[in-house]
């Protein structure tokens, strides 16, 4: 070779050997292709699985709150007294009064005045890229003005392409403002020529999802023609509570966080449910259903819906679902129907009223004996409906508001709505998984769009690897406009812009400049890190489940890696290929088998290592921290921060027995003594669960780790 | 002798299983059938390293008799359980992947250049597509040089092919 004179023959050799050599390169390189296709698609999976195993922690505890947030009433320290009802605006108004808040002059950030001008937008962006804040006072003075525009708005928003040449449609953003930035940035800001469409989904998960709400609701004032929001499952209170929008909020403005989050919850409910872009088009967040009615849902008071939830089981032919109005603190004194602010369904009729806070005492008594009761009711119900489904008897024990047919109709038509998913195989089921909304076929999307004379749906409420999704042979399109919503390097974000041909056109894009400079390679490898941790924490918070598991098919405490797949699966019922994830997860002897028992003890190390608390303990606690933590805000109503010890330790049994998890009174006992509180009994809650985090962020290896790491519960 | 068949047994019914879940990877709308476009990746992330021609071989077996683009995971199952019982398409070691770079670099310097990689794996063997060439380009190639370190490389590809 490289002779110059080469002879044809060792020509024709070599040409044989480079063919060969190709062939060889070529084949190696394919297979290490498709590996990384394969841990890329399974990495997604793994996400997924925990993210939708969250939201059906949420179908047990949707009722559980409920039941809360009917029980306890308000705390009646001076600073803690909220009005009863908000019945009227009035009352709304006056106590999210911010007219008498003063600005001090060493305020820096930007001063709104109203009606709001372009120029008001545009400080706005610079001050949240400067990372300031901004005054609650121009916050509630803000949410007040945009709950005035919204009333007027109706159900569903009509654009038109012949006013606009273009219309931009955006996914849920959740709480990411990068990704908002980016988007301003490459397609421009809302102005007279360019309209936008926000589906959804603004807060939660993300940490800015307050400023999110604030640059979209000052856009839509300043250009009411071009900005149109949907409401998303997330633009509602309950959510909140467990995704993270209240905590941000509560800890952005420690004084005024409540009446932030009051004034939310009132311009939440009435967000427009739907947008029509040439009467075509047709946009909202999650999905139909085979009796979506959009002559109903233009007619329905949308207000009335400050947070839909499921009552019985739906059955698939009858649609009799009896659904709670939960109105957060208030109960309607007066009949709903003409009232302004928030109606609440719950009859006052039930007994045991709870006793005023004004003695604790005595709340607490009543608190225990209530708890006491219900879980009587708890273990009677278990014995009598074995045969039932969970959730019936959950639900049983909710108050029940019996509202009438059409009323849980209409509940049911903005629950389809904001929270169903399309499916692959035709017909129309509910969705178990999200715990509410249906799985809608292809045959349901047709008969939808030929009823009303559509060309397609758009709708988000569903993370897509490339920011956007078309499915049911194009008619439905998924946008998400949220990138890295996983983990950096997990998916592009996108937004789609349509014509007056209504032909989208898409622009995706990566909202950090680490997800570019890496290759393909490092990019999957990352992401799939990040996600094996998740689900190893996963795993460790079940660990007692899968020892008893793994005991069932125990010759001395070994077993076979394919029973581990097994009892896995059993056990958290995620669904994933764990065959093919075992490699990362599992290292097992020659012979193709593991001790299984040291595997969990490598597991707890890796989370003990962070934590001082018996690990018994640690494990319940890890698996419902986030839930905790919801059922914390919810008894502590006016985000005080405080709730007593007694209310704490009755809430845990309570929950407990709600959830089935045995109760561990003493070691409950026991970590709360560990932990510092006041002497007079109560449990600043936040810093416990502030303590517990931080304890678990303390030790060196946490420190080095990359600070965005996939949580499931996070915020 | 019993217990040998019983672990012949449970091997035949492990790997069932490891296909099965290969499958349902890529099986999109949860009815037991993938493009057969995908067909590729998961015969490879099962631990094989067929050829293009190889893999069209197998694709005869499983399609069905009028190609409907899609493959059935009835079809597939036993085919693949046959392929990986039998150790099928399994790879040639590593110093024969050098040997093949070695012998593409007819200069012996090293390295192979852009011009070469792109001539050699579009032009020969079962060529790349250009997206493919892309790919490998982006990840093998040195910037600053425009050459592809081959040892490097395959380290890359041997380290990460667990």
């Amino acid at each position: 070779m490289g002779h110059s004179h080469c002879s044809s023959a060792c020509r024709f050799r070599f040409c044989a050997l480079a063919f060969k050599a190709a062939v060889l390169i070529q084949r190696w390189y394919r297979r290490y292709v498709a590996r990384l296709e394969m841990r890329r698609r399974c990495t997604w999976r793994i996400f997924q699985s925990i993210e939708y195993a969250c939201e059906q922690d949420q179908i047990k505890l949707h009722n559980f709150f409920s039941y809360l947030m009917d029980r306890f009433t308000p705390s009646s320290s001076k600073e803690r007294k909220l009005p009863h009802a908000f019945c009227r605006y009035a009352e709304l108004e006056k106590y999210c009064d911010y007219e008498s808040m003063e600005v001090p002059d060493s305020y820096v950030g930007p001063r709104l005045s109203f009606p709001l001008l372009p120029d008001h937008a545009t400080a706005l962006l610079e001050a949240f890229k400067q990372k300031q804040q901004l005054h609650a006072r121009y916050v509630l003075n803000l949410l007040h003005e945009t709950r005035k525009h919204l009333k007027q708005l109706p159900n569903i928003s009509h654009v038109s392409t012949c006013y606009s040449e273009e219309v931009t449609v955006c996914g849920d953003l959740h709480g990411q403002l990068d990704d908002l930035f980016l988007i301003f940035y490459k397609n421009g800001l809302p102005s007279p020529s360019k309209t936008y469409v926000f589906n959804g989904d603004f807060v939660d998960r993300g940490k800015q999802s307050l400023e999110i709400l604030i640059v979209l609701f000052t856009f839509l004032l300043v250009y009411p023609n071009e900005v149109h929001l949907n409401r998303g499952n997330h633009e509602d209170h309950m959510v909140n509570l467990r995704y993270g929008f209240t905590k941000e909020v509560m800890q952005k403005y420690k004084v005024h966080g409540r009446k932030i989050l009051k004034m939310i919850q009132n311009v939440f409910c009435w967000l427009p449910l739907a947008t029509l872009i040439d009467e075509k088009v047709l946009i909202i967040h999650g999905g139909i259903s085979d009796t979506t009615d959009l002559d109903m849902l233009e007619k329905i008071q949308r207000h009335k819906f400050i947070s839909v939830l499921r009552g019985k089981k739906r059955k698939e032919s009858n649609r009799n679902v009896e659904i709670q109005e939960i109105n957060g603190e208030d109960k309607a004194q007066a009949s709903p129907a003409e009232q302004d602010g928030a109606a609440s369904a719950c009859p006052q009729s039930r007994a045991a009223q709870a006793p005023s806070m004004a003695n604790r005492l005595e709340f607490s008594r009543w608190v225990r004996q209530t708890v006491q009761e219900q879980i009587e009711r708890c273990r009677r119900l278990v014995d009598v409906s074995e045969s039932e489904e969970e959730e019936l008897t959950y639900s049983s024990l909710v108050s029940m508001t019996d509202l009438d047919a059409p009323e849980s109709f209409r509940s049911l038509q903005i629950l389809d709505i904001l929270w169903s998913d399309p499916m692959p195989q035709e017909g129309c089921r509910e969705n178990t998984v999200r715990g509410g909304g249906c799985y809608f076929g292809p045959d349901v999307t047709e008969k939808i769009l030929k009823k009303y004379s559509l060309q397609f749906l758009i709708r988000s409420h569903e993370c897509k690897q490339e920011g956007y999704e078309f499915c049911h042979n194009r008619k439905v399109l998924t946008i998400f406009s949220a990138s890295n919503y996983y983990e950096i390097g997990s998916n592009r974000g996108a937004y789609v812009k349509l014509g007056p041909d209504l032909v989208p056109h898409f622009v995706q894009y990566q909202a950090n400049k680490t997800a570019h400079t890496l290759t393909m390679t490092q990019r999957i490898s990352r992401v799939e890190e990040s996600a094996f941790r998740a689900l190893r924490e996963k795993l460790f918070a079940h660990t007692s489940a899968l020892s008893s598991a793994f005991k069932a098919y125990d010759k001395e405490g070994r077993i076979t890696l394919s029973t581990w797949a097994t009892a896995v699966e059993s056990v958290l019922r995620l669904g994933l290929p764990w065959r093919m994830l075992r490699p990362q997860l599992v290292r097992s002897a020659a012979d193709g088998t593991l001790e299984y028992q040291s595997w969990l003890e490598d597991l707890a190390m890796e989370q003990r290592s962070r934590e001082h608390i018996q690990s018994g303990l640690l494990e319940v606690i890890y698996r419902n921290r986030s839930n905790l933590e919801t059922i914390f805000r919810i008894i502590d109503r006016d985000h005080s921060g405080l709730i007593s010890f007694e209310e704490f330790h009755q809430t845990w049994k309570l929950f407990s027995s709600h959830m089935n998890i045995e109760l561990t009174d003493d070691g409950i006992s026991d970590l709360v003594r560990s932990i510092d509180f006041n002497k007079d009994g109560n449990i600043d809650f936040n810093e416990f669960l502030e303590a517990f985090r931080l304890v678990k962020q303390s030790t060196p290896a946490a420190r080095a780790k990359p600070p965005r790491s996939h949580d499931a519960n996070r915020i | 002798e019993n217990e040998k068949t019983d672990s012949e047994y449970n091997t035949v019914a492990e790997i069932e299983k490891k296909i099965t879940e290969a499958f349902e990877v890529f099986d999109h709308e949860c009815n037991q059938t993938v493009d057969v476009r995908e067909i590729g990746s998961i015969v490879r992330s099962l631990g094989c390293y067929p050829t293009e021609a190889q893999l069209h071989e197998l694709l005869a077996e499983v399609e069905e008799e009028e190609p409907t683009g899609y493959i059935h995971l009835q079809k597939f199952l036993p085919v693949m359980t046959r392929v990986l019982v039998e150790r099928s398409y399994q790879p040639t070691p590593e110093d024969v992947l050098l040997h093949a770079f070695e012998a593409l670099d007819v200069n012996k310097c090293g390295y192979l250049t852009k011009e070469e990689l792109v001539k050699y794996m579009t032009e020969e063997g079962e060529p790349f597509t250009q997206e493919e060439m892309e790919d490998m380009l982006s990840a093998a190639l040195d910037p600053e040089t425009n050459t592809m370190r081959y040892k490097d490389y395959i380290t890359l590809m041997i380290v990460d092919d667990v």
